[in-house]
């Protein structure tokens, strides 16, 4: 594996099986008394969020602190970032003070490839714009395989806003690494320039694709990206491309509806599908922890290996 | 975040000579078993730990032997001490292995760890801190298949299959049945038979 960790397609086969594995391992330690390993001790993490999330900066920091790392949170808001510094000046301050590890989330796509130019620490893409968010695919991945034995062979299908989606961009390459067979479903609108050069298929029609599905994996309706009129009423887009309980009881016996949240219920997900059995929601929130643990382990744990740098 | 590199084979495999034959082995674990038995009176507050990934193979097998003295089935588990090892840092990254710790947990009991080859101690040190992450042992015990000299902490084992006198330079290999097909332990001059590179044990 590489150094940094920017895009799902970094990783190889060997890469995210043996992240994957790593993750259940360390997953029992949320079992146990004591909940720390002492193997990041001396190792400074430093979540650099540029933009606003709970869910990813708290799972990366309970991950860093759980492998008893040092962890610096820094976020845009009440830094020198709001008084103009760049994104370059932050890296090299952050560099100066030691940082192992950046952990870096940013409006802007592309930004944690050219923060990994900058400074000699590992770089974790926890978010870029809408391009990739690589370890919410890795931590999707491992919900299916915990869920349902394996990810090779599987038929997945991402439905909603891919145009505005790291998530589903990330997913579909390490979904396709691993073997699964991927749908993105959306409405035409919301699909990127492109998307026939990605390797899954695309559908129009939710309800033809359901039936053959093991995993659908709803994407949240961004509208904090959108600036157009991507489709007419919200009605709408719930109507022909959100899940309710009608069309959950088109999926086969053990398929299982997963949404990296946060969820606008009653849009794309209806409340009687986000709290079924078959939701995996707050699993992937737990299995979050564990994927972020053997992330910074594989990539913090080992000999600095500044020689093979870029090698897998 | 390689796995550790495969380690060169520099000798030749027929130097590697058997000091353990396959009955030898089996004679050991058994006089290991009756020993542990009689140290703690009885097996009732036991529990064997291993370390990964022959030390739980070997585990299992003292755990059966138990059995069939005492008529007492002693709980079997593993303790992966990946993440507690002192020279991580050293080396490529390595891939975990399975801890499992037996239901009933370990707190108040006489917990044995079990490996194959004690050599310089720092396995059975990293085990050590693993095993007061899990809990509070009564006491713990240590045995081991081989023991081949040259420590580098101050630790010792409670029971030992063979002391098998070495020099730094030599490897010793324990074979099993499990994973490597038969039983024996050799000594050779460099590593021949294993490609994880656990020659520093």
């Amino acid at each position: 594996m590489n150094r940094h960790l920017l895009s799902a397609a970094d990783l190889s086969r060997d890469d995210a099986v043996l992240v994957l594995d790593t993750a259940e391992e360390l997953a029992h330690l949320a079992d146990r008394p004591i909940k720390k390993l002492p193997t990041l001790r001396g190792r400074t993490v430093v979540n650099l969020f540029f933009e606003d999330s709970t869910r990813t900066r708290t799972s990366f920091e309970v991950a860093a602190k759980r492998l008893s790392a040092d962890v610096i949170n820094f976020s845009a808001k009440g830094s020198s970032v709001s008084k103009g510094e760049s994104l370059k000046d932050t890296a090299l301050t952050l560099e100066a003070m030691g940082a192992d590890a950046v952990v870096v989330r940013h409006s802007a796509s592309g930004a944690p490839h050219r923060l990994a130019h900058w400074i000699r620490g590992s770089v974790v893409n926890a978010g870029d714009g809408t391009h990739e968010h690589p370890t919410q695919a890795l931590l999707d991945a491992f919900t299916m395989r915990q869920r349902l034995g394996r990810v090779e062979g599987l038929h997945v299908a991402v439905v909603g806003d891919v145009l505005h989606s790291r998530v589903a961009r990330s997913n579909v390459l390490l979904l396709h690494t691993l073997g699964a067979d991927v749908t993105l479903v959306a409405p035409p609108t919301l699909l990127p320039v492109g998307v026939e050069t990605w390797p899954c298929n695309v559908s129009f029609d939710l309800d033809a694709v359901l039936p053959k599905s093991d995993v659908v994996m709803m994407l949240r309706v961004q509208r904090e990206r959108m600036y157009g009129g991507f489709f007419p009423t919200t009605r709408e887009y719930a109507r022909r491309y959100g899940v309710d309980g009608r069309r959950m009881a088109l999926l086969p016996d053990d398929a299982i509806v997963m949404h990296p949240g946060p969820m606008n219920r009653g849009v794309e997900i209806a409340a009687e599908v986000a709290d079924s059995v078959r939701s995996t929601i707050v699993e992937q929130v737990a299995n979050g922890v564990s994927v972020r643990m053997a992330v910074l382990y594989l990539l913090l744990g080992g000999a600095l290996t500044d020689v093979n740098e870029g090698a897998v | 975040m390689t796995p550790a590199p495969t380690r060169p084979v520099t000798g030749d495999p027929s130097a590697a000579r058997p000091v353990l034959e396959a009955p030898d082995v089996g004679r050991a674990l058994t006089r290991i078993a009756h020993e542990i038995v009689e140290r703690n009176h009885g097996a009732d507050d036991v529990v064997l730990l291993g370390i990964p990934t022959r030390g739980v193979t070997l585990a299992r097998r003292l755990a059966e032997r138990i059995a069939s003295v005492e008529g007492t089935a002693v709980p079997v588990g593993s303790v992966d001490v990946t993440m507690y090892r002192d020279d991580l840092r050293l080396r490529g990254i390595r891939p975990l292995e399975e801890t499992e710790i037996p239901p009933d947990g370990v707190d108040g009991r006489v917990v044995v760890l079990v490996d194959d080859v004690l050599f310089s101690g720092r396995t059975v040190r990293a085990a050590l801190d693993a095993l007061s992450d899990l809990g509070r042992p009564r006491a713990v015990q240590l045995a081991v298949l081989v023991d081949r000299g040259h420590r580098e902490l101050p630790i010792r084992a409670d029971y030992v299959g063979k002391n098998i006198p070495t020099s730094m330079g030599e490897t010793v290999h324990v074979l099993l049945d499990e994973t490597d097909g038969r039983d024996g332990v050799l000594l050779g001059p460099a590593d021949v038979s294993r490609p994880t590179g656990e020659v520093a044990r």
